[in-house]
């Protein structure tokens, strides 16, 4: 039994400029102390999918779906309820640590603040646990932050505040909504290296939402691919590295820089953009991107299934499986 | 931080004598001459001459000023020739009246314009984001006098609930004093609602799409927390900025009130000081009204600092 089950889920956002389809019946698990990667291009509806777990989106947002943690449908349940499993059963970790910190209250009170709300904690013993967060997650001299203030943290410091704050309540399941994409290379590592030793020590479940290969291969159990509001592929990570079966998985794989592949120079890079869905389509919505496409894409909606020997896939043509690792 | 306040008073203290001097000058400048004011028309060479030469405007210019800066040192502003009073005593006894006026007026706007403005951003697009709009535009196109007389007609003198003048201490009477600024403090502070209210929705509603909001809905915390807790509290800096700009206009303002409903106030000193030449009181005002602004400017940054730690470095990095 998952910790996490999404089914059927949608997004669907009312604009100026018409309705968007940001989310279109997506489909996927994470399981107890998994960690499962997210990817794909900004614009695929992964950080929206993240947020619509707990109804964090803005009201123009309407979801529909299915999201299981562990038993409770957690979009059947009124605000209230939410705002006690926010935070305290799911925790999020922003991008952009500076911004996503209040810049005007202390380290202290924000982690404090988590505490207060969902532990009762008061006084004494809410500064003595923040100060021990900030120890888990690898802050030196952590009784001195807790009075200073985000604009005084370095970034990757800062990160590690924002990951302090989600597992201050030991959550079931961290959000992670590219957590790394805002640091430097060398800050990245360390971050990763939090993250993998809090799944290791409490055993909290990680949803990682990132569009950097390199990170899923760092960190993931599994991947959950997702292209303009689909879930285009899922599966462990090594197979997916080994046998992309979505043409839009292998396109992704090959744009990551590699020195032994690219030794020719330039990247190899998935032709147009992701496309604003507005209504539900019956044609495969790659399928103007594709060089594999046909008429069959272009009409009907190809449903995840798995393909014979191979893992859920949503496509018409899976590719076969090639030889040789990609990364 | 103690350095950062050591350096603003300092600079304070430069703008203070530049303002004496330009307003020394300034008056010496207008047409019109006290002695004569003071002894009337037709008095003869030989009066206006003793009375130039009693106060002292017989001496050159920079004589004056010097003199007139040691005895302001001192705390002796000099003597009004109109009134024959004390300076310093006069204004004394007028500046509680402005002080609780402005501060009572200050009070109503910052409630009303941070209430209605928090209710305008939280509640976008609805019929109270509306109707605080309305209210704001109407404070703002009113003219003061006008709702001052308005009021004083219907609720002092048609339904009469308030005094239509009279000043009470705060101090002396908390209950009487209320009643009697109210009307002239909703008066004078119905513009600066008007601003604050429209500055801190604007504010909020940038700060209500920030990344921290966000993090705060997803640590669980309520409606509340998130809109009192951290998004007005990174608005406050711009309303505190606006207030800080707004607060000369509300001491002039408080002229035109005090005259509407009699109030001895600084307003009403300053106008009959100008009327009549009274150079001394004019300086003693105007020496007064430059130490307030200055103060105030030095309360606001050192409120910024209060409010954003960011600012906090002050002297040294900024």
């Amino acid at each position: 039994m998952s910790l996490l089950t999404v089914r059927d889920l949608s997004v669907r956002f009312r604009t100026e400029d018409g309705p968007v389809l940001a989310v279109d019946r997506a489909d996927f698990e994470v399981g107890q102390g998994e960690v499962v990667a997210l990817v794909g291009e900004s614009g695929c509806g992964k950080s929206v999918t993240a947020l619509a777990l707990t109804g964090l989106l803005a009201p123009n947002a309407t979801v529909t779906g299915n999201v299981d943690l562990d038993g409770t449908d957690l979009l059947a349940l009124p605000e209230s309820r939410l705002r006690n499993i926010r935070g305290r059963d799911v925790a999020y970790i922003f991008q952009e640590p500076m911004t996503s910190l209040n810049p005007v209250l202390t380290i202290g009170r924000q982690i404090g603040e988590v505490l207060r709300r969902h532990r009762s904690m008061r006084g004494r013993a809410v500064a003595r646990r923040a100060a021990e967060l900030l120890e888990l997650v690898g802050i030196p001299l952590p009784q001195r932050r807790l009075g200073e203030y985000p604009h005084q943290l370095s970034g990757g410091m800062r990160q590690r505040v924002m990951i302090a704050m989600a597992v201050a309540c030991l959550p079931r399941l961290i959000v992670a909504d590219e957590p790394t994409t805002a640091l430097d290379v060398t800050i990245q590592a360390g971050i990763l290296d939090v993250l993998r030793h809090l799944r290791d020590e409490t055993g909290t479940a990680i949803l990682l939402i990132t569009h950097d290969l390199g990170v899923v291969a760092d960190v993931a159990d599994r991947v959950v691919v997702m292209y303009a509001g689909r879930v285009v592929e899922h599966s462990n990570v090594d197979a997916l590295f080994a046998h992309p079966s979505h043409p839009y998985t292998r396109g992704l794989l090959d744009a990551v820089p590699n020195p032994a592949r690219h030794a020719d120079g330039g990247l190899r890079e998935i032709p147009g953009r992701v496309p604003v869905v507005r209504e539900p389509s019956d044609a495969c919505t790659f399928a103007d991107r594709c060089s594999y496409a046909d008429s069959l894409c272009r009409t009907q909606r190809p449903l995840l299934e798995p393909w014979p020997g191979g893992h859920p896939v949503r496509c018409w043509h899976p590719l076969p499986a090639r030889q040789g690792a990609l990364i | 931080m103690s350095r950062y306040v050591l350096r603003r008073l300092l600079e304070s203290a430069v703008t203070l004598i530049l303002a004496t001097i330009v307003v020394f000058i300034g008056i010496r400048a207008l047409p019109g001459d006290p002695a004569r004011t003071l002894a009337g028309e037709e008095s003869d060479p030989a009066t206006l001459a003793a009375i130039r030469s009693s106060y002292g405007l017989d001496q050159p210019l920079p004589v004056q000023y010097l003199r007139y800066v040691q005895k302001a040192a001192t705390g002796d502003l000099g003597r009004s020739p109109r009134t024959g009073l004390e300076v310093a005593d006069s204004i004394g006894h007028a500046l509680p009246v402005t002080l609780q006026l402005s501060a009572f007026a200050l009070l109503i706007a910052v409630l009303i314009g941070i209430g209605a403005g928090v209710v305008a951003a939280v509640r976008r697009r609805k019929p109270a984001e509306w109707a605080a709009n309305g209210v704001a535009l109407l404070g703002l196109s009113v003219p003061n006098f006008w709702l001052g007389q308005m009021l004083i007609l219907w609720l002092a003198i048609a339904y009469p609930v308030f005094p239509a003048s009279g000043f009470v201490s705060f101090f002396d009477d908390p209950a009487q004093s209320v009643r009697h600024l109210l009307l002239p403090a909703l008066v004078l502070g119905s513009g600066l609602a008007a601003i604050v209210m429209r500055q801190t929705r604007s504010a909020m509603l940038e700060a209500l799409t920030a990344d921290y909001v966000r993090t705060a809905r997803a640590k669980g915390l309520g409606s509340a927390q998130v809109v009192l807790g951290h998004a007005l509290r990174n608005s406050l800096i711009v309303v505190v900025t606006i207030v800080g700009l707004q607060l000369g206009a509300l001491i002039s303002g408080a002229v035109v009130t005090e005259q509407l409903f009699v109030l001895p106030g600084f307003g009403k000193l300053t106008i009959d000081a100008v009327f009549t030449r009274d150079y001394p009181m004019i300086q003693g005002v105007v020496l007064v009204t430059a130490t307030a602004y200055i103060l105030i400017n030095l309360i606001v940054d050192l409120l910024y600092s209060v409010i954003d730690p960011r600012i906090r470095v002050g002297g040294t990095a900024l």
